[in-house]
């Protein structure tokens, strides 16, 4: 299968609302979006990772507002359970056209729960737009707590931003200075779940997009969806965003392909590995469960 | 438009919520039953008071070992149905009816209930309390394209159909402890927070990215494990899931 996934066009995009760029990872893609949806009635209100009483630590919220949005933006490299109010979204909420944010395994839980609502009552054509961020492996919370603080040194409530790129975990803080870690030493701190995750790019949301491929401060945009088309046409029409061809950036989309062909070709081994991990007493391996081909 | 299946829900210990969901499609049900499926049996529904041959045959509740005629009928729903579907958390896990101690009006004797599976063969799990509209809709025109359809709606069913099958031959035990054994210690969670979104009853909450479990609110309705993307996924349809939307969306219009 095509790492990449299916998709209609992939672009470099910056978004050129300065409030959002100001808060926003990479280029604001993600938060502009949702805020011209909302602006549109294309979405009454978005699944995004909000803040919570501990620092970096996120808590799924219903944004209603681009304040809200605001407060929201930039990566946490911790989980975000974002589907735990997929359903509450369309309910307490009242949402009838529901945004939602997540990393690629969050998009494909979308995709289960609209396709298999086994208990998702009236969710399914109430996903309005769902905006996917590319996604390496993420981190416990004690994980996250543990990088910051052991290896950089540094108190998590200090921390402006944390980044991912060239080969290092990165931690700006508050007062200016910079600590980084390799990211190879991370490896032992990624939640189990990601090892056995096959997919980069969020293959299966409307749009999704990350800071690979691009420069600074840019983004790599993959429009996939007749939904997200319409979506990206419109937010593009209504100046957005700039853009540039994917094949006009560096490093460009063969840095995204190779990524997330590195990432699948680990992973699919971990899966296989799993169907010889024991023994059993004849002689012969004793599987572990493989959720990719029976419950 | 080819001719119709035949679809027949048979009510056992249940509460009618599995029903009531049927008719929670509102027009949808209408659409189908135009076009798709006769009910041929059904409490309230349909006046037929014995068990008909059917194509697919909905059993709602679990069995009462202790009723005879739950059983008898059970076994004959089997028996005249090609397909048979435990539809709703009490038929495929016992759900709510595994916490039964006997001593209710007006059965004091009956105690014993358990999933239908300990009874009879099932084909096919629909999981939840109650289940929900919207998956029964598409398990109805799944079963529709599987029995009447060409070839390549035929392959489309059975591509669809193929886990909840899987699901019922997994097993008629379910609880939110399914999260710790089957996904958490497996290494397989990555802390969407689906199964806390799902459960009907908000006994799963996420902790710092995980699901923990109040057990004592747990009713076993299976739903949480089924709906999590790490106690199955299956590619082969879900790349495909814009077009199977649309697809069940154009038969629904
Ligand atoms: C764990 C993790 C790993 C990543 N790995 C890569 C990578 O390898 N390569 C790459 O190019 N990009 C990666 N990204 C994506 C990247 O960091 C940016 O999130 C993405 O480029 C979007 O930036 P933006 O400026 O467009 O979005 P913004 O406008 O900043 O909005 C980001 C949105 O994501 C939401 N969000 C933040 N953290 C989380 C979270 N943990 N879970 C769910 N939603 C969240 C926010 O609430 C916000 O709505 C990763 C993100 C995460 C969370
Ligand atoms: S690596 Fe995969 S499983 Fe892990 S958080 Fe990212 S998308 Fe989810
Ligand atoms: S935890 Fe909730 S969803 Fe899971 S089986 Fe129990 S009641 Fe059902
Ligand atoms: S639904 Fe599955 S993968 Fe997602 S948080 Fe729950 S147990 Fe983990």
């Amino acid at each position: 299968m095509d790492v990449l996934g299916n998709y209609k066009s992939v672009i470099s995009a910056r978004s050129t609302d300065k409030d959002i760029t100001k808060q926003s990872q990479d280029g604001g893609i993600i938060t502009t979006l949702f805020a011209y949806a909302l602006e549109e009635g294309i979405i009454d209100g978005a699944i995004v990772a909000g803040p919570s009483e501990e620092p970096w630590k996120p808590e799924p919220v219903v944004a209603t507002t681009k304040a809200e949005l605001l407060a929201a933006a930039g990566t946490r490299y911790t989980i975000s359970p974002n589907l735990y109010l997929i359903k509450e979204a369309t309910r307490s909420y009242g949402l009838d056209r529901v945004g939602i944010v997540g990393t690629p395994c969050q998009m494909q839980a979308v995709r289960k729960a609209q396709l298999y609502p086994i208990g998702m009552r009236d969710v399914d054509d109430k996903i309005a737009l769902a905006l996917g961020i590319f996604c390496m492996e993420n981190l416990s919370y004690q994980a996250l707590e543990a990088i910051v603080e052991d290896h950089c040194n540094q108190k998590m409530e200090s921390v402006k931003k944390m980044d991912i790129g060239k080969g290092k975990f990165t931690v700006y803080t508050e007062r200016g200075a910079v600590s980084q870690m390799p990211l190879k030493l991370i490896h032992k701190y990624v939640q189990p779940g990601c090892n056995v995750c096959l997919d980069y790019v969020a293959n299966l949301a409307d749009i999704s997009s990350g800071s690979v491929g691009s420069p600074d401060g840019w983004s790599t945009v993959f429009v996939r969806s007749m939904k997200g088309n319409a979506v990206w046409d419109g937010a593009i029409a209504a100046g957005c965003f700039e853009t540039k061809p994917m094949d006009q950036v560096k490093p460009g989309l063969d840095l995204v392909t190779k990524l997330a062909t590195e990432k699948i070709t680990k992973n699919q081994k971990n899966v296989d590995a799993r169907k010889t991990f024991g023994l059993k007493a004849d002689g012969t391996p004793k599987g572990l469960r493989n959720p990719y081909e029976t419950p | 438009m080819a001719e119709k299946i035949t679809i027949g829900e048979l009510h056992l210990s249940g509460c009618t919520g599995c029903l009531v969901t049927l008719a929670d499609n509102y027009e949808g049900l209408f659409k189908l039953l135009d076009d798709y499926a006769d009910l041929v049996y059904a409490l309230t529904l349909v006046d037929v008071r014995h068990v008909p041959e059917m194509d697919v045959c909905l059993v709602e509740g679990s069995c009462c070992l202790n009723d005879k005629i739950s059983v008898e009928e059970l076994k004959e729903a089997r028996e005249k149905s090609k397909v048979l579907v435990a539809y709703g958390g009490c038929a495929a896990y016992g759900n709510i009816t595994r916490f039964a101690r006997g001593g209710q009006w007006n059965q004091p004797g009956h105690e014993a209930y358990v999933p239908i599976s300990e009874v009879v063969d099932v084909d096919l799990y629909i999981p939840s309390c109650p289940p929900c509209p919207q998956q029964v809709r598409n398990v109805a025109v799944m079963a529709y394209l599987l029995l009447k359809g060409n070839d390549e709606q035929k392959n489309l069913a059975t591509a669809y159909l193929t886990p909840l099958m899987q699901l019922a031959q997994r097993g008629n035990e379910a609880c939110g402890c399914d999260l710790m054994y089957d996904v958490i210690n497996q290494g397989l969670c990555m802390g969407c927070g689906t199964c806390a979104g799902t459960c009907p009853v908000r006994a799963v909450t996420m902790e710092y990215g995980k699901p923990n479990v109040n057990r004592d609110l747990c009713i076993k309705c299976g739903a949480c494990y089924s709906q999590c993307p790490r106690s199955w996924f299956n590619f082969d349809v879900m790349n495909n899931y814009e077009g199977i939307m649309d697809a069940i969306k154009g038969a629904m219009q």
